[in-house]
Parts: structure tokens; sequence; C-alpha cells
């Protein structure tokens, strides 16, 4: 059986679910854009801030004020938090977000390449009041800052 | 995805972006069942083709996420383009031109 023979194999026994791309991908005919930098499930998964730092292949931290976390004391809807990290420290190449008691650590890893500046927004679901949670990596040594946002009403359930 | 791009007067580009995902955080329980979790699993954040962020996401960022973020060395009438994967594999991407 020729190669192009086993990679049509393949597409029609994985064509129930798949779409057509991801089938090609996987027989190694198309580059998989996830194939870039692979999802870091074990990551996602940890449930407190040290394993989560651990599977991210991160040192513990050590808190920094060069280390800035915009976070508003008090979220009345926990669906909707709006966060924003922004780092001083020389040489940043890494940020991170977690919430400490989300059913999951972490929410978001940050690669900042050498023109970006250390410098992101975003907005985050969080189960209830918790610490919030910035990491930079910065010139190898790693740095946090933590800040608690008190949840009016949750927001897991969405 | 709606991207606005500008760029400031220290030359150093702010990009906002608003993307339309459900954000599924796997942890919602509809009629008995956990609905399962769907969300944006990776951004990459390009100018003029060269890539200037990545990010990894898990189900915890919002529904309709909003990603803000900053570079330099980019000029008006340049490209920036987002595109995200999801956790289906399903992507998008969509550009603009910096103002």
């Amino acid at each position: 059986m020729t190669a192009l023979d086993e990679n049509r194999r393949k597409l029609l026994k994985t064509g129930g679910g798949w779409s057509l791309a991801a089938a090609l991908a996987a027989a190694g005919m198309l580059p998989s854009r996830a194939a870039l930098a692979d999802w870091n499930k074990s990551a996602f998964d940890g449930k407190n801030v040290a394993e989560t730092l651990k599977a991210l292949g991160i040192e513990p931290a050590t808190a920094s004020a060069s280390l800035v976390l915009t976070v508003p004391d008090i979220a009345d809807n926990g669906a909707v938090v709006p966060v924003q990290i922004a780092s001083r420290l020389a040489g940043t190449t890494r940020l991170a977000l977690m919430v400490e008691k989300n059913p999951n650590t972490l929410t978001a890893v940050f690669e900042i390449l050498p023109d970006a500046v250390a410098d992101v927004s975003t907005r985050i679901k969080m189960a209830q009041t918790s610490n919030v949670v910035a990491i930079a990596v910065a010139d190898g040594k790693v740095y946090s800052a933590t800040k608690e946002v008190k949840v009016t009403l949750g927001g897991c359930g969405t | 995805m709606r991207i606005r791009a500008a760029v400031g007067r220290d030359g150093i580009v702010e990009v906002r972006v608003l993307m339309s995902h459900e954000m599924e955080s796997g942890q919602r329980v509809e009629a008995g069942a956990v609905v399962p979790a769907w969300f944006i699993s990776q951004v990459t954040a390009t100018h003029n083709g060269r890539t200037v962020m990545t990010a990894q996401w898990g189900p915890s960022v919002s529904k309709n996420p909003y990603f803000a973020f900053k570079f330099r060395g980019g000029k008006a009438g340049d490209k920036v383009a987002l595109s995200w994967t999801d956790n289906r594999n399903e992507t998008r991407s969509d550009e603009t031109t910096i103002a």
C-alpha cells in the first residue's frame, strides 16, 4: 500500500468527528497550528499555584513590586473580571495569570517575544472570592504579584 | 474578531481585540449533564507576518474574550493579524491595519 493510500484510509477512518484539515494534519500532510506550541494540559489541570508553576517548568516565585497586577477590589460579576498584568522587570519573557480558588488555577500564559511589551489585559472568570496571582519570568528569575478580588456572584457556571 | 491597533506617541502599538467565542468552562451543568469545556486554547499575534506574542488560554478566560497587548516597531499602515485555535481545533484569523 502506498503512503497516499494509507493517508486516504486514515482520512476515511477519522472522517466522522474530525475536520478534513485535522485529519490531514494528523497524517502529517499539513502543518498543524496546534503543533507550533502544544497546549500545556498538565499546567491547565493544576489545582494550586505551586503545582501549576511546576507543570509550566517555572521555579517558585518571589514577590516583586515591579510586577503590577491591576484587578478590581470587588467584582460584582465573577464571569467578567478585568485583569491587567504589566511587568517593568527587564527581560520579561513570560507572563502567567492564576486564580487560587478556581477549579483549575491557571487562566493564561503569555509569551512575550522580543518586540512585545510585557503588558497584557484580558477578562477572566472567577468562581468565588480569591487571590489572583500574576507571574513574570524575567532574565530567568520568577516574580509574582498577588491581589485579592472579592466576588459577589461567582462566574464558574458561565 | 474585532481588532483595533493604534500607534502611540511613544512608538508603541497598542492592540485591542474582541473575539467571539463561547469559552464554555466545563464546569457548567445543564439538564443533569456537565457541558464539555470549549475554549480558545492558543492565540498568536503577528505584525507584518512576524510573530510578536503568543498565548495559551484555559477555559477561565471570559466568554467573548477581550485581549489587549502592546509591541514596538510598528507604524501606521502596517498589518496586525490575530489568530486563535480552540480545543476542538477550530481556528480563526483576522487582520487590521495600524491606525
